[in-house]
């Protein structure tokens, strides 16, 4: 750049002459320099200012496109998401602590019409109605053919089903894929699995949701699509729960019941290994819920006697009061207890069928003989106040926590006011109800040595850890006590050689529904411990309307019907649960013998 | 110098362009050949879960109970009972081999199977001669 000098020698020269100012000329010419450096100034921010625009104009420029793109575009799954791992599987699977499948999923497909794409609806609807006998020809044809664009047919179908429908071979008759759940096993844990059907509906896919037990309580992990791989381990064993149901029905139906349920705990882990309530249904299949407003809810397959059956659960709570006496320190198991007579204001309170055992007994005979009157006189030492809250703390008086959906509507009647009278009867089981599941929580307490158990169907490996309800001696003579039930009492028929069990029966008359007692029908429980030495279980075993008819006369109480079923229980299921036998020495044959 | 600067920089945008074509259906072949497989992995998966629902369903133990009264001549199974269980100091040890079981298995020889020499002389005496 040429750099024009300020004062240029010819124009000062020539100014000079002509007498004007040289330093005007000096002033114009740094006033021009100075316009032109404004000028480039001026010039370089517009061109950075242009370049910022530039930038922020496709900035968003980029961004806009890509909303629009995604606005636009059509919704995909993302095909590579995942390792196809969950692909199949809608649902988990639920499985028994073993890992064989009680629950699982498989694709089968429904059946829907396009009425317009219909070629001869007459004729479809007489195939259709030849393949799937519940459906009505003239019924299907009027609804073809009444203007309804859409018609569902079937939920889902057997593939052999789903060829007979291919062979009719009309373009109107389109199916659409669906998850169906399956319970392989059957009517097998029914109650605890509960049941599954369709929520929303969709052509290419439809929503399945737990509609009862488990597969409702546990309903949002179940459909949780990050663990849909992953099948929910319950607590239940398989085999142990067969066997357990087979017995039950045949104890059923050798003592005329109108049924009954049976719990098998684990006292350390507070898991339930089995669950059967008799009658149970299919869940593949589940039947509706009895229409009749009068009947008893007890009626109905569907009915969870072991968990929604409230009973009043009888003489077995006899030994919750020589537990509390014990804790308390008012009694040891050697006390002697009056059993002559025991009144509460005018009420007079007498023995089963009557029977005196004399003026007293030792608390540990009161449980053997299962005395109301010696149970009563414990009950009054220990007094309702501080009856009422151990019971509760034994979670007697609660709904069970356990994870099934009819659980928490199950719960315990207990009177609003507790005086003397009905602390008495609370001692023996009476005035109170409770279900099995609470029952066999309150023994799996005793049984572990004294720490508070809360039942579960989940796995679970390690032991409980739950707060302290009596010491540990305590729970060890109570244990005793309702050993000497078994050997020298009322459950002489489970007095076996090979298990040692520990147990309370418990006899309690059915309430009417107008108030009052039937005379003639009992609800029977059992709750038993077993190995005695190291209780490892705790089985409840409840029978409905049990009558034994084999003696010659007939006999209603726990220890000829209740007793008998469960010992056949220990014994077919303690060898599953890999418990030792004590094995009496053979006896010796002649070789052995002449060899020694 | 600049020509062949011009005809350098077109031959490295048409081989740009040939590398860039065949890149674009290569990559094209792997995404369908990853939608095959996907499909093919979830087919699988649905007939793992089938086959695990029948196995499940074969192995219902109402089915087995069925079948294990069915077959009760062949297999004699019976439901796992105390009884059953034992001692393994009441088990018998086996008894020791005899003589006889020995040389019939040929443990123990008693030199049998060798030739005996059966011939020979009879003593003259007659009153020590043994008839």
């Amino acid at each position: 750049m040429i750099r024009t000098p300020l004062r240029p020698l010819a124009r000062i020269l020539h100014a000079r002459a002509t007498g004007a100012n040289p330093d005007a000329i000096e002033r114009e010419n740094l006033r021009q320099r100075h316009e032109v450096i404004r000028d480039r100034a001026r010039g370089r921010a517009q061109l950075r200012l242009l370049f910022l625009c530039m930038c922020f104009f496709s900035a968003f420029t980029v961004v806009g496109a890509r909303m629009g793109m995604l606005a636009a575009s059509e919704p995909m799954e993302p095909r590579t998401a995942g390792t196809g791992v969950n692909i199949a599987q809608g649902r988990a699977d639920i499985v028994d602590r073993n890992g064989r499948v009680l629950a699982t999923n498989m694709l089968t497909h429904a059946l829907y019409v396009q009425t317009k794409d219909l070629i001869d609806p007459a004729r479809v609807a007489r195939e259709l109605a030849a393949i799937f006998p519940e459906l009505d020809a003239a019924t299907l044809e009027r609804r073809f053919t009444d203007g309804r664009s859409f018609l569902w047919v079937r939920k889902v179908m057997s593939p052999e089903q789903m060829q007979l429908v291919h062979e009719i071979g009309d373009p109107g008759l389109l199916f659409g894929p669906r998850e169906m759940r399956l319970y392989p096993n059957g009517q097998l844990a029914a109650h605890v699995l509960g049941g599954a059907s369709f929520g929303a509906e969709g052509v290419d896919r439809a929503e399945v949701i737990g509609t009862a037990g488990i597969e409702k309580a546990l309903d949002a992990r179940l459909r949780d699509p990050a663990q849909a791989g992953e099948p929910l381990e319950l607590s239940l064993d398989l085999t142990v729960q067969a066997t357990i149901e087979e017995v039950l029905a045949t104890g059923v139906r050798q003592y005329e019941a109108k049924g009954g349920a049976v719990i098998l705990m684990d006292v350390h882990t507070g898991e339930i290994a089995a669950l059967a309530s008799y009658p149970a249904f299919d869940p593949n299949d589940r039947p509706n819920p009895l229409a009749d407003p009068n009947a008893e809810p007890g009626d109905s397959p569907l009915f969870n006697r072991a968990v929604q059956g409230v009973y009043e659960l009888g003489s077995t709570f006899k030994i919750f009061a020589a537990a509390q006496a014990m804790e308390l320190g008012l009694v040891t198991p050697d006390t002697p207890i009056n059993t002559q007579s025991l009144s509460v204001g005018k009420k007079r309170f007498s023995e089963f069928d009557n029977h005196n055992y004399g003026p007293t007994k030792t608390v540990a005979e009161v449980i053997e003989l299962s005395s109301n009157i010696g149970t009563g006189h414990i009950a009054l030492m220990i007094g309702g106040e501080r009856q009422k809250p151990f019971l509760k703390s034994l979670g007697l008086l609660d709904a069970s926590p356990v994870e099934l959906v009819e659980a928490p509507g199950a719960r315990p009647l207990v009177p609003k006011k507790w005086p003397d009278v009905v602390t008495v009867t609370a001692s023996f089981g009476h005035g109170m109800s409770s279900s099995p599941l609470n029952l066999a929580a309150a023994y799996a307490t005793l049984a572990n040595g004294g720490t508070k158990v809360t039942p579960t169907l989940l796995h679970r490996a390690a032991p409980m850890a739950g707060p302290r309800v009596v010491s540990q001696q305590v729970a060890a003579d109570a244990v005793m006590m309702l050993r000497r039930v078994v050997t020298d009492g009322t459950a002489s028929m489970a007095k076996m050689d090979e298990y040692a069990i520990a147990g309370k029966t418990g006899t309690a008359d059915k309430p009417k529904r107008g108030g009052g007692y039937y005379d003639d029908k009992v609800v029977n429980t059992f709750a038993s411990v077993f190995p005695a030495e190291a209780p490892k279980y705790v089985l409840i075993v409840t029978l409905d309307e049990p009558v034994d008819r084999t003696g010659p006369e007939v006999r209603r109480t726990a220890g000829w019907t209740s007793v008998p079923v469960a010992a056949e229980i220990v014994r077919r299921t303690a060898p599953l649960l890999g418990l030792r036998p004590a094995i009496a020495p053979q006896p010796l044959d002649g070789l052995t013998a002449v060899k020694q | 110098m600049r020509p062949l600067l011009y005809v350098l920089s077109f031959l490295a945008v048409l081989g740009l362009g040939f590398w860039a074509y065949r890149e674009n259906y290569t990559t094209q072949t792997a995404l369908r050949e990853v939608a095959n497989l996907q499909d093919e992995i979830a087919s699988l998966h649905e007939s793992l879960a089938i086959q695990r629902a029948e196995w499940a369903y074969l192995n219902r133990p109402d089915r087995l109970r069925d079948l294990v009264v069915a077959n009760f001549d062949r297999l004699g199974l019976m439901p796992m009972e105390p009884h059953q269980f034992g001692r393994t100091t009441d088990v018998a040890y086996p008894a020791p081999p005899s003589l006889a079981d020995g040389v019939m298995e040929g443990t123990i020889n008693l030199g049998l199977g060798k030739p005996v020499d059966v011939s020979g002389t009879l003593n003259a005496d007659p009153e020590v001669q043994t008839p």
